[in-house]
C-alpha cells in the first residue's frame, strides 16, 4: 500500500476526480503553485491561483456550482473562512432551499485548522462547529491519509456544499493509502479500536490522542473504544449510541473549544437517547475559550492530551 | 420552458412597465390588507429593468437581488406564480419558500437572486466561468444596486471578471437608497461606473427613467460583452420612490428630491413619448392599461387559490 501524507493524499484525489469529471476545477489562494503538477495535467483554466480574496473565491464556486460546475476552493486557513461566511453559509447553504430546490452547489472548501504551526489565533482556530450549525452544508475532518483521500473524492462527487477542513498538525503525517479507487460515505464514523468499558469519541488530530489514552488505559485493564467520526454533517449518531450503549460511558473529545462545540451536540444526543445506559456523567475534553496562543508550548496545552483523556476516562470507570 | 424573446416593439416596453407596476402596486395594496408581507418595490425603476432584459438573448442569464419583480416579468415571468412566492404558497416559482425577496427561476433564466446586498455580485463571475467552461453562449447580466456597489464583492467581482475574462454585464440600478443611507452618504464618488475604470472595466451612464435608452445602451453593452467575453458596467439612474421595504412612509426622504422623481416618472414618460411619436393612440393605451389590470387580477385570483405548503415541505430542498 503507497504511503501519502494527507497533503499528497489530497492532491492524488483531486487528480483521480479532475480525471474523472471534467466538470471538477479548482481555484483558491496559491493552489496552482503549490500544485503546480495539476497545471501540468489540467491546464490553467481548470486549476487557478485567485486574489486572496475569500469572499469573491467562495462566491465564485457557488455561482459555478449552481451552473453544473463542480469546483474545489482553498481558502488556507479556518480563521479566513470568515471572510466567506456570506458566500458559504447564507447563499451556498440556503439558495438551494429558497429557490424551492431549483439549485445545487456542489463545491468543496478546503481549509487548514488547528494547532501545531504556533500561527497564532488568525491562523489556526477551530471553526467547524459553526458551519454544522449552518442549515445546508456539510463538514468533513479527517484524521489519517488514507480517510483524507476517500472522504475528499465523495466530497467532489456530493451535490451540496462541503467544508473540508485538514487538521495541520496531521498535514505531513504519513499513512498508508489504499491504491486505486477508494470511497467513503460521508457520515460514516470509524470505531478505530473496539472496548467495552468507555466510549472516547473524536475527530482530527484528537482522534490519535485517544488512541495513545486507549493504549494507557489498556495498561490499567480498561479496554476504550475509539470511534473517528471523520464527518461532523452528517453526524454518524446510530454509531455513537451503539458504542456508548455498549460501554456505558463516553468521553467527547476535540480541539476546538468546549462552548457549543461538536462535542456538546454529542453530549446531547446521548443524553437524549441513551441515557438509561449511562453509568456514569458524561465527560466533554475541548479547547478553552480562548483564542489560540502562538506560544508553542501554550498552544499546545490548549489540544486536549492523550494523559488527560485517559485521566478522564480512568475517573469514569472508577464511578 | 424558455424565455420568451425580447419585445419587439416600443408598446411592449410600455407594457411591461405597466405590468411591474401594477404588480408591485397589487403587492403594496395586498400588504396593507394583511394579506401579504411587506416587500421591497422597484416602482419608479421599471424602465432600468425592462430596457435592460429586452437586450438580452434568451441563452443569457440573470441574476438579480430583492427588488427583482421587474427583472423577473420583464423577462416572461408568470404574475400569477409570483404573486403566489410572495404569499407563500405552493404554487409560487420557489414552492413558497423564496417569498419576494429572492425569487429565482431556472426555467427562465432567472438564477440565484440574493438578499444580502452584494451576494449577487460575488456569485456572477462563478456563473460566467461556467458558461465559458462549459461553452455555453449566454453572458450573464448581473443586477444590483448603488447599495452592494458599496459593499467589497462588488469590488472583488470586478477585479476578478476582468483577470478571468468573464462575460459579465453588471448593471447598477443607482436608484439613490441604500436602505435608509442616501447614496451620497455613502459613496466616495458621484457614479459606480467611475469604479469600473480602476478595473480596466468599460462602463457608462445612462438615464435610467428613459427605457428606449436604457434598451439601447443595454443593446450596446450585451454587444459588447458577448463579442469581447469581457465584463462591462452600465449604470441606470434612478430614483427607488416609494422606499425600502413596505410600508414606508419616507419621513427621511427630502421631498424635493423626491417630487424631481416622480415627475420624472419612466412610465408616464415612455408612455407620453409613444404618444407624441404617433405610435400609441389614447385607446390604445386606455386597452393596454386594461390588458394589464385584467392580468393582474387573474393572478391574485390563482395565488390566492394556491394552498399553502404542506408542512412536510419544512425540510425539503435542504440538500440535494
Amino acid at each position: 500500500m503507497p504511503t501519502l501524507t494527507i497533503y499528497d493524499a489530497v492532491g492524488a484525489a483531486l487528480t483521480e476526480e479532475m480525471r474523472r469529471d471534467h466538470n471538477v476545477i479548482a481555484f483558491g489562494e496559491g493552489i496552482a503553485t503549490k500544485r503546480h503538477e495539476l497545471v501540468d495535467e489540467f491546464g490553467a483554466l481548470r486549476i487557478r491561483n485567485t486574489p486572496l480574496a475569500e469572499g469573491i473565491i467562495a462566491g465564485t464556486a457557488v455561482g459555478a456550482a449552481a451552473m453544473g460546475l463542480r469546483p474545489v476552493v482553498d481558502l488556507l486557513f479556518a480563521p479566513f473562512l470568515c471572510y466567506a461566511m456570506d458566500e458559504l453559509v447564507n447563499s451556498a447553504g440556503k439558495l438551494r432551499y429558497l429557490s424551492g430546490g431549483q439549485f445545487s452547489f456542489p463545491l468543496v472548501t478546503l481549509a487548514m485548522t488547528g494547532a501545531g504551526w504556533g500561527v497564532g489565533a488568525q491562523h489556526n482556530h477551530n471553526v467547524e462547529a459553526w458551519f454544522v450549525h449552518s442549515p445546508g452544508l456539510k463538514v468533513v475532518m479527517p484524521s489519517t491519509p488514507a480517510d483524507a483521500k476517500a472522504l475528499l473524492k465523495t466530497a467532489i462527487r456530493d451535490d451540496n456544499p462541503v467544508l473540508f477542513f485538514l487538521d495541520i498538525g496531521l498535514l505531513y503525517q504519513p499513512g498508508e493509502v489504499p491504491a486505486g479507487e477508494h470511497l467513503l460515505p460521508l457520515g460514516q464514523a470509524a470505531i478505530v479500536r473496539d472496548g467495552r468499558d468507555v466510549t472516547l469519541v473524536s475527530y482530527g488530530k484528537t482522534v490519535h490522542h485517544c488512541q495513545q489514552a486507549a493504549d494507557q488505559l489498556a495498561g490499567h485493564g480498561i479496554a476504550a473504544e475509539v470511534i473517528d467520526l471523520r464527518s461532523l454533517k452528517p453526524l454518524d449518531e446510530a454509531t455513537i449510541l451503539a458504542s456508548v450503549r455498549k460501554t456505558g460511558r463516553l468521553v467527547v473529545v476535540h480541539e476546538a473549544n468546549r462552548l457549543c462545540g461538536i462535542g456538546a451536540e454529542i453530549a446531547a444526543l446521548v443524553a437524549e437517547h441513551a441515557f438509561a445506559d449511562l453509568k456514569a456523567p458524561i465527560v466533554r475534553l475541548g479547547g478553552p475559550d480562548a483564542p489560540a496562543a502562538a506560544s508553542y508550548p501554550l498552544e499546545q496545552a490548549s489540544v486536549p492530551s492523550a494523559e488527560a483523556i485517559a485521566e478522564a476516562a480512568r475517573r469514569l470507570c472508577s464511578t | 420552458m424558455t424565455p420568451k424573446p425580447p419585445a419587439k416593439n416600443p408598446q411592449q416596453l410600455l407594457e411591461q412597465m405597466l405590468l411591474i407596476r401594477a404588480y408591485e402596486e397589487a403587492i403594496v395594496n395586498g400588504s396593507a390588507a394583511g394579506k401579504m408581507p411587506g416587500t421591497c418595490t422597484s416602482v419608479g425603476q421599471e424602465a432600468a429593468a425592462v430596457g435592460v432584459v429586452n437586450a438580452l438573448a434568451a441563452e443569457d442569464l440573470i441574476l438579480t437581488n430583492h427588488r427583482s419583480a421587474g427583472h423577473l416579468l420583464a423577462r416572461g415571468a408568470d404574475p400569477g406564480r409570483l404573486l403566489a412566492e410572495v404569499m407563500g404558497r405552493r404554487d409560487g416559482y420557489c414552492k413558497g419558500k423564496s417569498g419576494s425577496l429572492h425569487i429565482s427561476a431556472k426555467e427562465l433564466g432567472v438564477v440565484l437572486t440574493s438578499t444580502i446586498v452584494g451576494a449577487e455580485l460575488s456569485m456572477a463571475p462563478g456563473v460566467a466561468l461556467a458558461q465559458s467552461m462549459l461553452g455555453r453562449p449566454g453572458i450573464v447580466v448581473c443586477f444590483f444596486g448603488d447599495g452592494a456597489a458599496c459593499e467589497g464583492s462588488f469590488h472583488e467581482s470586478l477585479n476578478l471578471a476582468a483577470l478571468w475574462n468573464l462575460p459579465i454585464l453588471y448593471v447598477c440600478e443607482n436608484n439613490h437608497w441604500q436602505a435608509f443611507v442616501h447614496r451620497r452618504e455613502a459613496m466616495s464618488r458621484e457614479h459606480v461606473a467611475d469604479w469600473a475604470a480602476g478595473y480596466g472595466i468599460p462602463a457608462r451612464t445612462v438615464d435610467g427613467n428613459d427605457v428606449f435608452a436604457v434598451l439601447e445602451a443595454a443593446q450596446a453593452a450585451a454587444t459588447q460583452v458577448r463579442e469581447s467575453g469581457r465584463p462591462y458596467l452600465l449604470e441606470t439612474l434612478t430614483y427607488r420612490t416609494r422606499g425600502h421595504l413596505e410600508p414606508d412612509d419616507q419621513g427621511y426622504v427630502d421631498k424635493a428630491e423626491l417630487a424631481t422623481w416622480l415627475a420624472r416618472d419612466p412610465i408616464a414618460a415612455g408612455r407620453a413619448r409613444l404618444l407624441a411619436d404617433g405610435l400609441l393612440s389614447p385607446a390604445q393605451a386606455a386597452t393596454m392599461a386594461d390588458k394589464v389590470a385584467s392580468r393582474i387580477a387573474v393572478a391574485q385570483a390563482f395565488a390566492e387559490a394556491s394552498p399553502f405548503p404542506a408542512a412536510d415541505e419544512l425540510t425539503r430542498d435542504v440538500y440535494a
